[in-house]
């Protein structure tokens, strides 16, 4: 074996990235166009933020443009511009959703107090104040309500997805087409149709298990569009060598695809689950808002989140809105939780192909 | 330490290759005689056609397949030596639109007979494809064993099974210390004699290579030819190949596949020696040469 020769190496460095001098070039574009909104709001009538915005982006926008021409020539400062344009469309689409994050916290953090996680609403009404109650019930019964829905549609959505990338037999299309059609349906209408196929010729009262069965019907689409996604992934190759080593179709497809497959049928599993968390529609009809714990899905009302909001909002005192902003804070990190765990399973790498 | 080994084989592979004709290199083989390895089995094609929806893609091949013997199938791209090998172990059937016709002999039953249990039959002609597909959610070590459990066989000892299995694929002394790690960090040389030793675990009869080779470098193709040699005594091999030199090198007989833009069709089949040196058609001879293809 050789030994290769000591060198000593040259400190590595970037020559391609923004220089000090860009870097100032940039902040001070920044820095005019910001001016430039301050002076015009203030010397003509237009005014409040949405105004600030609107004219430093274009303020920015021009700018920048007139610099990279005076620098580069025009194709530069199309280049630039257009990155500029981008950067604008990302802003505006990102600033809902940080809104909302932002808006639930400022206003629901008040409304977070320890025994939220450990008291219900039994012996409390909304409009007590915030420190008197909580959430458990309605953490306990969307938990219920979720897993169980879960349960149910977990099962029959990532079959489905088997059937349309394994079995490819002759209802391939219809079901496909329908799986995408369902995807589309509008939560109310899940709820209704339990609410007309067993609410009222059978129960004639609200209880979990119809709520479960609601949601199921919006998670069913999700699970199995992204399981046959998922496994659309998988290359052929590997079920063929599955088959050549003399399994049959079904011990090919349990001992080798579903595994290869295994993180991505997770994700799919809890973009499901994410997607019906906060469903709000069938559970207002179907499983009713106690404000007592109830661990039994299929007799009793049973309180859930999105329901203790509805009811929190409709009190209207100042504590009950409190309160309801609270729910919500509590909902949004039940959500952001499962999505983080969709990702963080999802990214995990099965060996490498 | 494999790096350096790896490129001596890849000069001696160059030094093989340029050493002379065709001919010259199946000559320097020993080549087998019909029956001189007496397995008692043997895989016989009688009258094979094959389609993929209309389209006929291989007419009425017959060829038989020596006991313990190394048979090529060579031509030119799409002349249907990989629907041919396809249908010797009922892997064609796997595309949708596919349909055939004729026999295919196993030990003198046909295959495609009516009640014939295909796992079965997939568990006695065994077959590695032209890319290498370890199981990635499997480790060295259960990719050798997936066979055993994917068609429910029992075993005493899997320890044995799994060393002899590394060993005939030529891989043993390269993952031995690392059986537990997944099979995706392997060189592709490396996946594929752990393909290799994934199909000898079942114990075929016959094993099917569609172009094993193809994906590799010139060492790791070297060290499957060694593999494909050592295995002949046990296993009666079907290599489909592009590569002339690999045929050569390797087969005790080759078959030429052709089309002229109809199905395929077998042109010749002899002793390789004699496909190189002296072929029969004008069309193969025009092949081996370098004319056309």
């Amino acid at each position: 074996m050789s030994t290769i020769e000591k060198v000593t190496a040259p400190k590595p460095r970037k020559p391609w990235a923004a220089t000090p001098l860009d870097r100032s070039k940039t902040a001070g574009i920044v820095i005019a166009a910001a001016l430039v909104s301050f002076v015009l709001v203030a010397i003509t009538p237009m005014k409040g933020k949405l105004a600030y915005a609107a004219i430093f982006f274009l303020a920015y926008l021009i700018i920048d443009f007139v610099v990279s021409f005076q620098k580069a020539g025009r194709p530069a400062a199309v280049d630039s511009l257009f990155r500029g344009l981008v950067t604008t469309a990302i802003a505006i689409a990102v600033t809902p959703v940080v809104s909302i994050l932002v808006t639930v916290w400022v206003r629901g953090h008040k409304g977070l107090h320890w025994t939220l996680f450990t008291k219900d609403m039994h012996s409390n009404s909304f409009t007590d104040p915030v420190s008197q109650g909580g959430l458990l019930h309605a953490i306990i019964g969307t938990f219920l309500l979720v897993i169980v829905a879960m349960v149910i549609s977990v099962p029959i959505g990532i079959l489905t997805a088997l059937y349309l990338t394994e079995i490819r037999g002759r209802f391939t299309r219809p079901i496909e087409f329908l799986v995408q059609a369902m995807s589309g349906v509008p939560s109310i209408v899940a709820g209704l149709f339990i609410y007309a196929a067993i609410l009222i010729p059978f129960t004639k009262t609200v209880n979990g298990i119809q709520g479960s069965l609601a949601l199921a019907i919006l998670m069913i689409p999700t699970v199995a569009r992204t399981s046959q996604e998922v496994l659309k992934l998988i290359p052929s190759d590997l079920r063929e060598a599955g088959v050549a080593l003399g399994g049959t179709q079904f011990r090919s497809v349990a001992l080798v695809v579903v595994p290869a497959a295994r993180s991505g049928l997770i994700t799919a599993m809890i973009l499901g689950v994410a997607r019906v968390a906060g469903e709000t529609a069938p559970i207002l009809l179907l499983t009713g808002g106690s404000g007592t714990k109830n661990y039994n899905v299929f007799s009793g009302s049973l309180g859930s989140l999105p329901n203790y909001v509805w009811q929190a909002f409709s009190a209207g005192t100042p504590e009950s809105i409190t309160r309801a902003w609270a729910g919500i804070l509590v909902l949004l990190i039940i959500v952001v939780i499962l999505f983080t765990t969709a990702r963080v399973l999802g990214n995990r790498k099965v060996g490498k192909k | 330490m494999t790096t350096e080994s790896e490129e001596n084989q890849g000069d001696e592979m160059e030094a093989t290759t340029s050493k002379g004709s065709l001919s010259e290199i199946a000559a320097a083989r020993t080549q087998k005689q019909p029956g001189s390895n007496a397995l008692g089995v043997g895989l016989e094609a009688r009258g094979v056609h094959a389609w993929f929806g209309e389209k006929h893609a291989l007419a009425n091949v017959s060829l038989d397949f020596w006991p313990g013997t190394v048979t090529a199938l060579i031509g030119p791209s799409g002349c249907g030596k990989s629907t041919f090998i396809r249908t010797l172990n009922r892997m064609h059937e796997f595309i949708p639109t596919a349909a055939m016709a004729g026999e295919v002999l196993l030990n003198g039953e046909d295959i495609y007979a009516a009640g014939v249990d295909v796992t079965k039959i997939r568990l006695k002609v065994g077959m590695v494809f032209q890319k290498p597909n370890p199981f990635p959610s499997m480790t060295i070590a259960e990719n050798v064993l997936a066979g055993l459990k994917l068609a429910q066989l029992k075993i005493e000892n899997k320890d044995d099974l799994l060393e002899e299995c590394l060993e005939r694929a030529g891989l043993w002394a390269e993952v031995k210390d690392r059986l537990n790690t997944h099979g995706g960090a392997l060189s592709g040389g490396q996946q594929q004699r752990l393909c290799i030793a994934r199909a000898l675990a079942v114990r075929p009869q016959v094993l099917l290579m569609d172009e094993p080779c193809s994906a590799l470098d010139p060492g790791s193709t070297l060290r499957i030819e060694e593999t494909i040699s050592q295995l002949s005594s046990s296993v009666t091999i079907v290599i489909v190949t592009h590569n002339m030199q690999q045929a050569a090198r390797v087969s005790d007989y080759t078959a030429f596949f052709l089309s002229d833009g109809g199905p395929g069709q077998m042109i010749e089949v002899g002793s390789t020696n004699d496909i190189f040196s002296r072929p029969k058609d004008e069309r193969t001879e025009n092949y081996v040469t370098g004319r056309f293809g």
